[in-house]
């Protein structure tokens, strides 16, 4: 139950937000922010209460709420928590009061709408992670979207239309042939065992024909690599991220990436075992194309949105790779990944947010010398940059070298041309640190440095980032139950 | 006629009644606002009377009608509709200049019509429902007969129906030819392999019957009709008109085992295939929003093919749910239109939309609503039309059909989200506000829409209720 208030608490927050702003649009900040900081709290109890067992406990399962919804066609309103779905809540409300907290001056116009939108999102990002009834799982799915179209569609940058139509088009697509797919298994199963259900648990025993197995998982592995997004289907993400606002940016890549990451381990692998084992190679072959292509991509750019978009590609390569590689190793170091990633790409398009807030530009030809000016920005900037290309004591070194660990038995080749990545990394965020911080002044408008709320914001992330890097273990531990089922149940 | 039957019928009675009785109120000089209570009034007895009859059914007229729980569903939506698109009539007709009594007495005809062929199951009754509908619909379209686009919409539609009239008595009077019968039921026990003469006749007709669908290749007249006719008429046209239509189909299919037939069922898929592909894609570049939601029309009645497809009585509940879904939809759509309207020109420019959320939310909402509905996101009807629609395709194993309907509700999204963009984008200076002539029936027509657009969420999250409903009755 705890579950459906929480998501319940965003839908209500977001209305009332809306409603707010006709009286006061302060009113329907704090209102934003103490709905998703509400949520961080219960989450954050929930971690307490179950850090524990999550260890010893021989049930996954943290939380299981089962209501009827569309019985006639076997719909349930299944909510679950176990610790991935715990890990990635906690980073959903995180990064979520984040986003709140760094919209707080940039968005002038409309923000009831503005907030609502962001905390619908929030809601549909929290449905996906704990959803186990797959029509559930789908309407959430699609939820998430909508209002994330209007956030890019309507504050975003210059080219926000193309960029929110791209977006929404391409996720649908992949979105509509996942329903397909979930149809047939629900036939399939049906048929098999007499009663006609979207329960995850129930498909879970589904026998599926080898061949009929490939076709189903494709239609769910094309809806979440087109999310994740892998490379051929990475070309929505670049412009979505650059013409988003910062919280909208940020939640994209913070959140929207990971549910796609989260459907493959949470639907792909369990429900269809043999077929995903078959197509591992192909997978781990994309995965390292995507992390030498995308850190090419990104080295090339000019507009720094798009080059931190870019990283994100790179990134998820890794948590491809990382994934088909069935090992217990490289799958802890998925989940660190999906928390880092977040968490440090998060933290480079918020400061990207700042930037364009003071120059005005997205433009890195146009940037330099800006150490000078803003120190403190500087400062942080280079630790997120370090975290982005892997250096040691920040999260995502732990994440990639894990993964890395654990794929390396599996295809030596790949996992060689997939530490390349790594060096390629390290030239993109270089470049972006020298050109925008260093090198020779070139504008001339006076610069603030960070303010007290920007402040909090990058400090509530470089707190994080840094813990993570030190002490991963209540993180991988959490989720060690789930991964250790996962992989040995193949 | 027994004391039975004649109760039975009592509704459709009560339809007949209801355009004489306007007749009789224009006679007696009553004003245009008395016209629109009554006709009300006397709606909702038609849609009591249902309720009234519900205990007697199922009754047959033998040999023309038959009234079941099929039918009075049917009716029962048709009524729906009327009822909305009367109320949309009153502040859209009472803004023009021209006579608008007359109207309403070619509305309840038409209603009359489109009502009668859900209870067929004759050739003489189908006929003659469609004739009713259509030569009412005639007038209807081309009612504000002073606009350009009017005449040319109700004359076009006139050549065209009339050829499809032709086209659906010879298709008939083939299959009389075969069998030796009218009747539906005699009609599928004389039946036996197909025969080249009844396929051509079930070939001919199809040509009436997807005409009035708008399904391509005979959805021409569709784009310029919409335009052309007055909103609320369109909206008509794009609900009642086509239920009774594709209420008659699924009785007449359903009696014949036309699914069983290998050539019939190929010509229904074909068609579903390409008015998929065909009305999605011809709306991607239309401007004028009217002509939009009819090449979008042409599109969903593919989609809703794809359920007929099937022909067992799952996809009857299907083609009823997303009927109702379809229609709820399409009416708040045509609302907002019908209300954005002034007295030189429909509300069909995207001028009249753009900014339109800044401006006047409520509106942009219902709207923004009935939009996604369309396209088939989660949280409306649409979507549980558009998915009980995928699983009844899917159940059967209707690959091709599915994986169409997937593809090109992918090319539909577009359209859809640049209507809503456009009630998002930057609003231009507002234009001098129209003064309100009758608060009365404007607060009527919007407590209208807001209530069909909580209807349309309602039915998207919780379905299980009109579900449950649909089965009882079929």
């Amino acid at each position: 139950m705890i579950l459906a208030i929480m998501i319940g608490i965003l839908l209500a927050g977001g209305l009332l937000c809306w409603a707010a702003t006709r009286w006061n649009i302060a009113v329907a900040k704090w209102i934003a922010l103490l709905a998703v900081l509400l949520d961080l709290v219960i989450a954050i109890n929930l971690w307490l209460q179950h850090s524990a067992a999550s260890l010893t406990g021989s049930n996954v399962w943290f939380i299981n709420y089962q209501a009827n919804w569309i019985p006639s066609f076997g719909i349930s309103f299944h909510l679950a928590l176990d610790g991935l779905s715990l890990v990635l809540l906690l980073l959903t409300f995180f990064l979520g009061a984040l986003g709140v907290l760094c919209s707080w001056n940039e968005i002038k116009e409309r923000t009831g709408f503005y907030y609502f939108n962001l905390l619908w999102t929030l809601a549909g990002i929290t449905g996906v992670f704990v959803a186990l009834d797959l029509f559930l799982f789908y309407f959430f799915w699609e939820v998430m979207l909508v209002p994330m179209f209007f956030l890019i569609g309507i504050w975003g940058d210059t080219n926000r239309r193309y960029a929110a139509y791209k977006f929404f088009i391409f996720t649908q697509a992949g979105g509509l042939l996942m329903l397909i797919s979930i149809l047939a298994l629900y036939f399939i199963n049906g048929a098999q065992t007499g009663t006609y259900s979207y329960d995850y648990f129930s498909l879970l025993n589904t026998k599926l024909e080898p061949a009929t197995a490939t076709l189903i998982m494709s239609g769910f592995l094309i809806a979440f690599v087109i999310k994740l997004p892998m490379i051929p289907f990475h070309s929505w993400l670049p412009d979505a991220h650059s013409e988003a606002p910062t919280a909208g940016s940020l939640i994209l890549a913070g959140l929207l990436l990971k549910t796609g990451a989260y459907g493959i381990i949470r639907f792909v692998l369990p429900l269809f075992p043999e077929a995903s084992a078959a197509i591992s190679w192909w997978a781990l072959l994309f995965g390292v194309i995507g992390i030498v292509y995308g850190a090419m991509l990104a080295f090339a750019q000019t507009d720094i949105k798009r080059l931190i978009a870019y990283t994100s590609v790179s990134h998820m390569g890794f948590v491809l790779v990382g994934i088909f590689a069935f090992r217990e190793m490289a799958m802890q170091g998925v989940v660190m990944q999906m928390v880092t990633h977040g968490i440090s790409t998060g933290a480079l398009f918020v400061l990207a947010g700042m930037l364009k807030e003071r120059l005005h530009t997205r433009d890195i030809g146009r940037m330099g010398g800006l150490w000078t000016s803003m120190p403190a920005m500087g400062g942080v900037a280079l630790l997120f940059t370090m975290a982005s290309l892997g250096l040691p004591l920040l999260g995502s070194f732990i994440a990639e070298f894990l993964i890395l660990m654990g794929t390396f038995p599996v295809n030596p080749p790949l996992t060689i041309i997939a530490t390349l990545g790594l060096v390629f990394s390290a030239l993109y965020s270089l470049r972006l640190m020298q050109k925008v911080f260093l090198g020779p002044v070139t504008t001339e408008i006076p610069m603030k440095d960070l303010s007290v709320r920007e402040i909090i914001v990058m400090g509530a992330f470089t707190v994080t980032i840094v813990l993570l890097g030190i002490y991963p273990q209540p993180v991988i531990d959490m989720a060690a139950t789930v991964i250790n089922n996962l992989v040995v149940r193949r | 006629m027994t004391p039975l039957q004649l109760t039975a019928l009592l509704p459709y009675i009560l339809l007949a009644a209801a355009s004489i009785v306007v007749i009789l109120l224009i006679a007696f000089k009553a004003s245009h606002t008395v016209i629109q209570v009554v006709g009300f009034l006397l709606m909702c007895g038609v849609a009591v009377s249902l309720f009234a009859v519900k205990e007697l059914l199922p009754v047959s007229i033998l040999p023309l009608f038959e009234i079941d729980g099929f039918a009075l569903l049917f009716t029962g939506l048709i009524i729906f509709c009327v009822l909305v698109v009367g109320l949309f009539s009153f502040i859209y007709f009472e803004e023009r200049e021209e006579n608008p009594k007359e109207y309403y007495i070619l509305l309840f005809l038409s209603t009359l019509g489109a009502a009668t062929m859900t209870i067929s199951r004759h050739f003489i009754s189908l006929f003659i429902g469609l004739e009713i509908l259509s030569v009412s619909l005639y007038a209807l379209i081309a009612y504000l007969r002073t606009r350009n686009n009017a005449v040319e919409a109700g004359m076009k539609y006139l050549v065209l129906a009339a050829l499809s009239s032709a086209f659906l008595l010879f298709g008939m009077a083939l299959i009389y030819m075969e069998t030796g019968s009218m009747e539906f039921s005699a009609i599928a026990q004389k039946l036996g392999a197909s025969s080249a003469l009844f396929i051509t006749g079930i070939g001919l007709m199809v040509v009436a019957i997807g005409f009035k669908l708008a399904l391509v290749p005979f959805h021409f007249w569709a784009a310029d009709v919409y335009q052309g006719a007055p909103s609320p008429v369109t909206s008509f046209i794009a609900t009642v008109s086509k239920i009774g239509v594709f209420a008659v189909l699924l009785r007449f299919a359903q009696t014949i085992h036309l699914q069983s037939y290998p050539l019939a069922y190929f010509i229904f898929a074909a068609i579903a295939i390409i008015s998929m592909i065909a009305g999605n894609l011809l709306a991607l570049q239309q401007q004028n929003i009217k002509r939009l939601l009819a090449y979008s029309s042409i599109s969903h009645f593919g989609y809703l093919l794809v359920a007929f497809l099937p022909g067992n009585a799952g996809s009857n509940e299907a083609v009823f749910f997303y009927l109702a879904a379809y229609s709820l939809t399409i009416l708040s759509a045509f609302g907002i239109i019908t209300l954005l309207s002034n007295r030189q020109q429909d509300a069909d420019h995207p001028d009249f939309y753009r900014g339109l959320f800044w401006r006047n939310p409520l509106m942009a909402t219902v709207l923004t609503a009935a939009m996604l509905s369309l396209a088939g996101i989660p949280l409306t009807a649409g979507f549980m039309g558009k998915f009980i629609v995928l699983t009844t395709g899917v159940r059967q194993g209707l690959w091709l059909p599915v994986l169409v309907l997937v593809v090109t509700s992918v090319f539909g999204l577009y359209y859809y989200l640049r209507i809503i963009s456009l009630l998002f984008a930057e609003a231009p200076a507002a234009g001098p506000k129209e003064k309100t002539l009758h608060p009365f029936f404007y607060t009527a027509t919007y407590t209208a829409l807001i209530v069909l657009v909580l209807l349309l969420v309602w039915i998207g999250v919780f379905p299980s209720g009109v579900i449950e409903g649909i089965k009882a009755f079929l």
